[in-house]
């Protein structure tokens, strides 16, 4: 093993381990989705609730601006104090984490819609329902999905640490590494998926959040 | 009656009057404009119509029925609604644009299409703008849609607020067209905010001026010209519109002179030679003894004739042209130019003879449209043009005599 080298022995590692790897890689993956979905799934009526009612703006993103500057880490442990060790408090953790981007993105999307339209769209006999299905949303949907993006960047990399909590996942391979000695390439196995999950992501939605951007001409 | 506005009050939460005491009947196929400064309360007026805004107090009826007691959505979806910054949806292609309250409405996908592509031509652009988008459309092209959009459900009134406001002039007065096509020939109802004096009394059927929430004036665009309500109407319409609009709205008995020469047939040639000369002038009219006007007779004329107790009757020019006194000097200004006579007999309805119209008249109301109005001091060049001042100057509201 030791005349292997860093790379041979990241190699090695992967052929014998790849499907643990890979199912680290999967529960690390799911974890993150998992809170950020909850994240969107409050964030998102949060966001579009305090577009309508602006004077809650201040106070809400306040509060989510609040959670954000904890340190995860700190986070992680306050919520362990509740929730106990395991996955609930990380995808708990990650919910918290993904709320500002998901909610300031969302409030700014619908904002950033130009009120002529929103005045014709009533005007015409659009019921506040068919305005916000019809206009709002479809006009803010591409912002909206980048707060999401944001928010799942930035939930893989707590949930990596959620393994300090037990958690599993990906950042149980880059601890393993750091308490071996010279465990740089076990570090490795963990630390490069990792960052290839987070890149991945971001492409797939920023792909996702041009497909989504409205047409608004003709061409292509 | 097909919209009845009465009472109408509008007062904000802070205390605020925005609309005080609003009344309009407006019949099917009318054209109302709205004209005031900002903070008039006429975008208010007009959006209680549709119940984007509700009255404190006053009711509002259409063809009888109260809107105040309908679904403000149901309503909505039955007036046309156009705003100044077109409105159109950016992410719907222009077909979808058009086929908004159709699809609202429930109405069948080809039935939409149909009227989509019956809209485009009525908006006078190609029927493969359709399938494009509004970004891609000019400014003028877009409120063209905005327009059309407005009567894809057949709606019988169509409320517009400033739409044209934000377009060049060219691409506005095209538009006008379009709006007044579709109002004369489409029998549609019109509210119409502005605050483009030229396009209200180009456009409107109506006018109604409105300062501080409250109405000042409502009336044709003729009568308001001719007899604005007070000050705020005339600073409104401005001094040069006035002048402008002198020809259209100044009848011939406002400039004629009310003293013409006139003889009666049984009279000789000696009683017109002295009348002449007494009077300076080379033409006299000839009048029977109710003063009807039966022709005239020329100092030319009478040079050829020697006897100088030959009545006036044999030889009085039967072949008058005249003008009658309550005429617009729009309509008769070109006729009598063209005449090439010096003068004009004036006539009442039983071709009384009233007056005479000078061509020096003519020529200064002419002047004052073409050159705005005549400075405040100079004076003026005949007696004529005194009396046109004058009657000026009262059209003007003036009231600094």
């Amino acid at each position: 093993m030791k005349d292997l080298g860093l790379w041979g022995q990241l190699i090695y590692y992967f052929s014998h381990n790849g499907m643990y790897v890979l199912s680290q890689f999967n529960q690390t993956f799911l974890v993150s989705i998992y809170g950020v979905l909850l994240g969107a799934i409050v964030g998102i009526p949060l966001g579009i609730w305090i577009s309508q009612y602006r004077r809650l703006s201040p106070v809400i993103i306040g509060a989510a601006n609040v959670i954000q500057t904890v340190p995860s880490l700190a986070m992680l442990s306050i919520l362990m104090l509740g929730l106990g060790l395991g996955q609930t408090t990380v995808v708990v953790t990650v919910f918290l984490y993904s709320l500002l981007p998901i909610i300031k993105n969302t409030y700014t999307g619908m904002l950033s819609v130009d009120p002529d339209v929103l005045d014709a769209g009533k005007g015409m006999g659009m019921t506040r329902w068919q305005v916000m299905m019809t206009i709002r949303i479809p006009l803010s949907l591409s912002v909206i999905i980048a707060g999401i993006r944001n928010a799942l960047v930035i939930g893989i990399g707590i949930t990596v640490i959620g393994s300090f909590i037990g958690s599993g996942g990906l950042g149980d391979i880059i601890i393993r590494g750091t308490n071996a000695t010279n465990g740089g390439a076990i570090i490795l196995a963990g630390a490069l998926p990792t960052a290839l999950m987070a890149i991945i992501t971001d492409l797939v939605l920023s792909f996702i959040e041009k497909r989504l951007t409205p047409k608004t001409s003709s061409e292509h | 009656m097909l919209l009845s506005m009465e009472h109408l009050r509008k007062e904000y939460p802070n205390g605020k009057v925005a609309v005080d005491d609003f009344n309009l009947q407006v019949d099917r196929g009318e054209f109302i404009a709205f004209i005031g400064t900002s903070g008039s309360g006429k975008t208010t007026t007009m959006r209680m119509i549709n119940r984007m805004l509700n009255q404190t107090s006053g009711t509002i009826t259409i063809d009888g029925k109260d809107i105040s007691k309908m679904d403000p959505v149901k309503l909505r979806r039955s007036i046309g609604y156009v705003i100044q910054n077109t409105g159109l949806m950016p992410h719907m292609t222009i077909q979808e644009n058009i086929e908004i309250v159709p699809k609202l409405l429930g109405w069948s996908k080809e039935k939409r299409a149909e009227q989509a592509h019956k809209m485009i031509e009525l908006a006078q652009l190609p029927d493969d703008m359709l399938q494009r988008y509004p970004g891609e459309l000019s400014g003028g092209q877009q409120q063209r849609i905005g327009v059309v959009r407005a009567l894809a459900a057949d709606q019988q009134i169509i409320l517009m607020d400033e739409p044209f406001g934000a377009l060049d002039p060219i691409t506005r007065e095209s538009l006008q067209d379009l709006v007044k096509h579709l109002q004369e020939d489409l029998g549609k109802t019109f509210i119409f905010v502005t605050h483009d004096m030229d396009e209200a009394l180009h456009l409107a059927t109506r006018v109604v001026i409105m300062s501080h929430g409250k109405q000042v004036q409502v009336d044709t665009p003729e009568n308001i010209l001719r007899h604005p309500a007070n000050e705020f109407v005339t600073n409104l319409i401005g001094e040069e519109r006035l002048i402008r609009a002198q020809p259209n709205i100044l009848t011939v008995s406002q400039i004629m002179l009310k003293t013409p020469v006139s003889i009666t047939p049984d009279k000789t040639l000696d009683d017109a030679i002295d009348l002449m000369h007494d009077r300076r002038v080379d033409t006299l009219l000839v009048t029977d003894d109710k003063g009807v006007l039966q022709g005239f007779v020329d100092l030319d004329d009478i040079n050829r004739i020697t006897d100088g107790t030959t009545p006036i009757s044999r030889f009085t020019n039967r072949k008058v042209f005249y003008v009658q006194a309550n005429s617009l000097i729009g309509d008769t200004v070109d006729r009598i130019l063209k005449q090439g006579v010096k003068n004009v007999p004036v006539v009442d309805a039983k071709k009384h003879l009233v007056g005479i119209v000078t061509r020096t008249a003519l020529v200064d109301i002419v002047y004052d449209a073409l050159r705005g109005a005549p400075d405040a001091d100079e004076e003026p060049a005949s007696p004529i043009n005194a009396d046109i001042h004058a009657a000026a100057n009262h059209e003007g509201g003036d009231t600094a005599e």
